[in-house]
């Protein structure tokens, strides 16, 4: 596979530039109609670049509130990532050290994890019913952490193999007790996995919907939820919908920017190293 | 080398070491046991108890009415229409998606001017909510006021007004093209980490010993990348047979029942005809089928290594 040069380059240039346009095309539409008047958002043909960036759709989402919901969202999925990967990463490293469970309990672990959710969430709402949960923050915590454990478990399970058993057996012979190598010597070592699985973690809960709309009412809606408030029978409300997308979209861009590096890793369970 | 770790704590004191260190390995379980266990097992047993009564939004019968619920569902066309249509989803999706990702991955896996900039840009449908994505897509697909007629009508030259989500001819496509915009990143990312991975010595060899491009990539590429593949489409394969949120952005299921998956079937009987009972052993049905299927999966492939 040599590299190509001239018009080979020239072709793949061009592939490269209509995958670009495609993949980005619904995001740049859904960002313009965010800024959009009413009267260029109903406009026929449609337009495809506003003729000032107005931010009234936002204002509006302030105004009324509504914005509170991607606050909602932060409470739940920050909340819920840090129990689950104290929790996971605990659990994580009993099973990576010492074989606990064995093959059995692991497997069971990650299938869990691939369970669908309509089928976890319909028991877990006859559940909270009875424990009056529902349209709780905690009632939606514990739900995320669990549905999230299985996940860092078993990324964290990678990350913790790689850890040189030197330290630890140094520690150890030291005197500092199992705890204190779990924190003092482990935790710091699998730091950057730490981070990088946190985010997906915190990424699942931030976009999840279903679970969400079963489960809240009106105290703690997430901003998915919000987002499909909007839409009516006969008339939708683009700007809104489009605006509430876009407050609860780039959030997310802007922490899987900082972590390209973990992207492979992170979204293939840990399969792929990348 | 966990025996290692293991021998250097337990030197000959197991018997005077505090009781948190002796049980260190399962206190660090039980947390997370403790937490899947409370949303997964406790739920499920009383899903299963549920599932044998006749609980709906009308009557509170926890009189137990045998497999009743379970003949119900064997004679409910509606739900294995609802099978159906996300076997559908699965046939046309996956593969594409495959497909179009290999592609993409080949497309950029040598040097090219901006190329991490176009990796980073192209893989954001991964990570933008799947509901907001179903949102979007609705705006791109509405007949008047969303381009993709527009761009349609420049194509063929005149105007096109074709109604994607409630036209039974158009909504499969529609949904498909939202699907397979979303999740074919996913399947590029990861092929081309795995392709990146694959010996290039080897490949040298076999271009210099005069194997054409087609030979180097069933014979060295292919098998190089195997495992990848099947991980990536182990976990494509899940996510599409839970199928809920994009349908929902775009049609909650209509016209109809057409575009109905199994998800949204589910919560329908569930979250608003309230047939509780029914709903349980729905739910059971899908868990029990979706548990073999990914018990053998992962008994073959080891996601970790």
């Amino acid at each position: 596979m040599r590299a190509d040069r001239g018009l080979g380059l020239v072709l793949r240039m061009a592939a490269a530039v209509v995958a670009l346009v495609f993949f980005l095309f619904p995001i740049y539409w859904l960002f313009m109609i965010s800024f959009k008047t009413p009267d260029e958002i109903f406009s026929y043909p449609p337009v495809w670049w506003p003729a000032s960036l107005q931010t009234g759709n936002y204002a509006v989402l302030f105004k009324d509130g509504d914005a509170w919901t991607v606050w909602n969202s932060l409470v739940l999925a920050g909340t819920s990532t840090l129990a689950a990967t104290i929790l996971g990463t605990m659990a994580a490293y009993s099973i990576a050290r010492f074989g606990t469970g064995g093959k059995h309990y692991a497997n069971w672990i990650i299938s869990n994890r691939m369970i669908p959710p309509i089928a976890i969430v319909f028991p877990v709402f006859l559940l909270f019913v009875k424990l009056g949960w529902v349209d709780t923050y905690h009632g939606l915590i514990v739900l995320y952490t669990a549905f999230n454990l299985p996940y860092v478990i078993w990324m964290m399970r990678g990350y913790v193999q790689d850890v040189p058993l030197e330290l630890e057996e140094a520690a150890l012979v030291d005197g500092c007790t199992r705890w204190q190598v779990l924190w003092k010597i482990v935790f710091p070592v699998v730091r950057g996995g730490l981070f990088a699985t946190a985010v997906f973690t915190f990424v699942f809960a931030w976009n999840d919907f279903l679970f969400a709309l079963i489960l809240s009412r009106s105290q703690v809606v997430t901003f998915p939820v919000q987002v499909t408030h909007y839409f009516g029978g006969q008339s939708n409300f683009w700007a809104k919908i489009a605006a509430m997308s876009v407050l609860g979209t780039v959030p997310i861009f802007i922490v899987v920017a900082t972590l390209q590096r973990f992207l492979v890793r992170g979204i293939s369970l840990g399969a792929v190293k990348g | 080398m966990a025996a290692a770790v293991e021998a250097a704590g337990m030197r000959g004191d197991a018997a005077r070491a505090p009781w948190s260190e002796r049980y260190f390995r399962y206190l660090l379980v039980a947390p997370a046991t403790f937490v899947i266990l409370l949303v997964g097992l406790f739920p499920f047993v009383y899903t299963l108890l549920v599932s044998f009564q006749n609980i709906t939004m009308l009557e509170e019968d926890t009189s137990f009415q045998g497999l009743a619920n379970y003949a119900r569902l064997l004679a409910d066309t509606r739900f294995w229409e609802a099978i159906g249509h996300t076997l559908l989803f699965l046939a046309v999706a996956l593969p594409a998606e495959l497909v179009l990702g290999f592609l993409l991955a080949l497309l950029f896996l040598e040097k090219m001017p901006g190329r991490q900039i176009f990796i980073a840009l192209i893989v954001l449908p991964v990570v933008v909510s799947p509901i907001v994505a179903g949102a979007t897509w609705r705006l791109l697909f509405d007949n008047r006021f969303g381009p993709i007629n527009q761009i349609l009508s420049w194509i063929v030259g005149e105007p096109v007004t074709i109604l994607w989500i409630v036209n039974p001819t158009f909504v499969y496509p529609a949904i498909l093209l939202a699907e397979i915009w979303q999740w074919t990143p996913f399947m590029f990312l990861l092929l081309w980490a795995a392709l990146n991975e694959v010996d290039k010595s080897q490949l040298e060899s076999a271009e210099i010993d005069g194997a054409s491009f087609w030979q180097r990539l069933w014979w060295i590429v292919l098998p190089a990348i195997r495992p990848v593949v099947i991980i990536a489409l182990l976990i494509r394969g899940l996510d599409i047979f839970r199928l809920f949120d994009v349908v929902w952005g775009l049609t909650r299921g209509g016209p109809g029942t057409m575009t109905e998956t199994i998800s949204i079937y589910t919560y329908v009987v569930g979250f608003q005809q309230f047939e509780t009972s029914y709903t349980a052993a729905m739910a059971l049905v899908i868990i029990l089928l979706l548990s073999a299927v990914v018990m053998t999966a992962l008994d073959r492939v080891a996601i970790a290594r």
